[in-house]
């Protein structure tokens, strides 16, 4: 070969040609599903363009937190079902955080029958589809209560039937609202105490009484704040009036049965998550934090809690991104997420696959990488500090 | 702390060591007992076993002559009855060859993975879907179990090759490759899978020329293995991450390209590495069958759904449920099983 052509042996510019080939390949193939999606669209008489967001939606949805009636433009809907994927997410996150740190715990139960039925429920939890617990909670539970007229009684201000869950309602927020400030005023003060008694005890030694100060400010004053606020409001309680409840506030059965859904099975993955963050803090840590002096409450607060915190941060943040994405299950049962609504019922009625899609999807990836960085952040945060 | 390995070994002392595990043992007893009992009653000792329609079934029980009325239906959907040897003769290809590929000599085993590979994908959908000889049966009468097991077997047949792909793209020395192997897994691994379903299901036409149809059943399938490529990406990618960098350096040193060192050194390893992973990847995508539901594609848990509606059969919904949850269990149990003691075989 003539040296002319010498160049084509080196390593840096073959690198360069394939990425371009494979760039150049990419970017054809896009090229070509663009031209045929436009060609189709035209033929079926569909414009391209968000424009069909300003347009009366005309759809009922049952169940909505934000404003939104049948005569509101299809970009409020977007929103509603926005909010009821986010309402049935953060609900699930955390009682299944609950469930999971319970069951995850009684895994490492020093009785064995404990051990046993929590290890008995993660192997049953594990193996079985999501969706076949959404479909069992709500064709088989729910739908099997009875009806308004004899309804699952709690404390006689709640009921439970075939219809979903009536709960009262307060008439006016009022108080609740200065209920939070109160208690938004008193985790702040609890953040600038803890920070002053560090502070003092790095530069003098003495303690704070972190303890009890904490229990007022976290505990006491929400307690109260709450019990003030629940006692000063008129509430509206259901009432039965002939074949269905009166007042308050009816939570749909499909919010129900997906809730219930969503907790039960990512319970299972959370315990099992919890399970290996405190088993993988090695015992050694333990013996050698007593043989410091530390006491039992101590060891567990300075010693076993940060080390299972920092296995136990990754894989929690993909389970909590897992929720986020398996509230969408609930398309399967109608509940009126935003996945159901917007791709689902909107689709439908306009036709706009492509802008639909690509708007559903935003909602995830923003909310997840929007999750992923502070957990990245928080990672990064509790990380063990090495050279 | 890890008190799970600090039990009594004898049962005595497991169940009624100290006062303490009695009380609570007791107590648990009774709990499950209480529990228990109904249950059993339920699916045991009161059921109905025996006859032919809904008015068999007095009991107080279960009735199991729905799900016997109605087997066929759960394992094949609304494949016609006259050729249901074809989905069985499929099953017992898939089956008979993969025994073949893990008794086969060690020398002998690649060849005849890389031949099963490129044989029994086109020649399932032959028997399934029909056309040549047989009689054309169309998508829409698969159903039941066989086209869960139809939908996991040819998804990862998507997933796999292609998540092994991803995964050495995104640890390639190429900026390019790997800022699009990055992108594809975490653009997918973002996105619930049921929009994902919908996604393929309302795209898929719409980016092919005009006149070339996408079958239905095909569009979800190429959903789902995409999506699960993501996934596979990442179980793969702990393979190789596990894999000394000297590995690769040795391999070039000794002369071999980049495809072949990956090929013969790289990817036996790393492969074997991730194994379990790729397992429970797999499981979940068996689990992620289920939603085909959406696009009105009948899979066990969708005939089992479906079934519900019959008029013939009202109120069976505990039985149609407490049978096809239990074959998803089974699946997804054994398999789970299986790859924990890869890993513990590993592990020693």
């Amino acid at each position: 070969m003539s040296k002319a052509f010498a160049f084509i042996n080196d390593k840096r510019v073959r690198d360069v040609f394939y990425q371009a080939a494979l760039l150049i390949g990419l970017v054809a193939l896009l090229v070509y599903f663009i031209r045929n999606a436009s060609q189709n669209m035209v033929q079926a008489g569909i414009a391209s363009g968000f424009d069909f967001l300003w347009r009366t939606s005309g759809i009922e949805v049952p169940f909505v937190l934000t404003n939104y009636t049948q005569s509101d433009n299809i970009l409020a809907l977007f929103w509603a079902g926005v909010a009821n994927t986010m309402l049935v997410t953060v609900i699930a996150l955390v009682l299944s955080t609950a469930l999971g740190f319970l069951i995850g715990i009684a895994r490492l139960s020093s009785i064995w029958l404990v051990q046993a039925i929590a290890g008995a429920y993660v192997e049953f939890v594990r193996n079985i589809p999501l969706l076949f617990f959404v479909l069992f909670w709500y064709f088989g539970v729910i739908a099997a209560l009875p009806a308004p007229r004899e309804s699952l009684s709690v404390f006689g201000v709640a009921f439970l039937n075939n219809r979903g869950l009536t709960i009262p309602l307060p008439d006016a927020g009022a108080n609740f609202k200065v209920a939070f400030v109160a208690i938004a005023i008193s985790c702040l003060l609890h953040w600038l105490f803890l920070r002053w008694a560090r502070r003092r005890k790095e530069a003098t030694g003495q303690d704070a009484p972190v303890l009890r100060v904490g229990l007022v400010l976290l505990l006491l004053v929400p307690v109260l704040a709450l019990a003030w606020a629940t006692l000063a409001t008129r509430w509206d309680i259901p009432v039965l009036r002939g074949f269905n409840y009166r007042g308050g506030f009816v939570v749909i059965p499909e919010f129900v049965a997906l809730l219930a859904a969503l907790v039960t099975y990512t319970a299972g993955f959370i315990a099992e998550i919890v399970r290996g963050g405190i088993q993988s803090v090695p015992h050694g840590q333990i013996e050698a934090s007593s043989a410091l002096g530390l006491k039992p409450g101590q060891t567990l607060r300075l010693v076993t809690i940060p080390q299972a915190l920092r296995v136990m941060t990754p894989p929690m943040t993909n389970q909590y991104l897992n929720v986020l994405k398996n509230s969408s299950f609930g398309a399967a049962i109608a509940y009126p997420d935003v996945v159901s609504l917007f791709m689902g019922s909107a689709l439908n009625n306009t036709g706009q696959a492509i802008e639909i899609i690509a708007m559903t999807l935003a909602v995830y990836l923003v909310i997840g990488l929007a999750v992923s960085a502070f957990m990245n952040w928080y990672n990064a945060r509790i990380a063990l500090v090495t050279r | 702390m890890s008190a799970a390995s600090a039990l009594p070994t004898s049962w005595r002392e497991r169940l009624f060591g100290s006062p303490t595990i009695t009380v609570v043992t007791l107590l648990l007893a009774a709990l499950i007992a209480w529990i228990a009992v109904p249950i059993i009653r339920w699916a045991l000792i009161d059921a109905t076993w025996s006859g032919q329609t809904r008015n068999d079934c007095t009991g107080t029980g279960a009735c199991w002559v729905f799900i016997k009325a109605r087997f066929g239906q759960f394992m094949y959907g609304f494949y016609p009855i006259e050729e249901r040897w074809r989905p069985n003769l499929a099953g017992i290809l898939f089956a008979l060859s993969g025994a073949a590929i893990v008794f086969a000599p060690k020398r002998l085993k690649l060849g005849l993975g890389l031949a099963a590979l490129v044989i029994l994908p086109p020649l399932g959908i032959w028997l399934l879907g029909g056309g040549f000889g047989l009689r054309a049966v169309e998508t829409r009468e698969w159903g039941g179990l066989m086209l869960t097991v139809f939908i996991s077997i040819y998804a990862s047949l998507i997933a796999i090759p292609l998540g092994i792909l991803l995964a050495l793209g995104r640890q390639s020395e190429l900026k390019v490759v790997k800022l699009i192997a990055v992108l594809f897994i975490e653009f997918w691994r973002g996105v619930p899978i049921i929009a994902v379903i919908f996604l393929a299901s309302l795209l898929l036409p719409l980016i092919m020329p005009a006149g070339i149809g996408v079958d239905r059943l095909a569009r979800a399938v190429i959903g789902l293995g995409f999506c699960i490529a993501a996934y596979m990406a990442e179980a793969v990618r702990g393979g190789l991450q596990a894999l000394p960098k000297g590995q690769r350096e040795a391999a070039t040193a000794l002369g071999l390209s980049y495809w072949k060192a990956t090929w013969f050194i790289i990817l036996p390893q790393a492969l074997r590495i991730s194994l379990p992973a790729i397992t429970n990847e797999f499981i979940a995508l068996v689990k992620n069958t289920t939603l085909v539901l959406v696009v009105s594609i009948l899979d066990l848990l969708g005939i089992a759904q479906a079934s519900l509606a019959d008029p013939n059969w009202v109120g069976m919904n505990m039985e149609a449920y407490v049978f096809s949850g239990g074959i998803y269990w089974l699946i997804c149990f054994a398999l789970s099983r299986w790859s924990r003691s890869m890993e513990t075989k590993r592990g020693r």
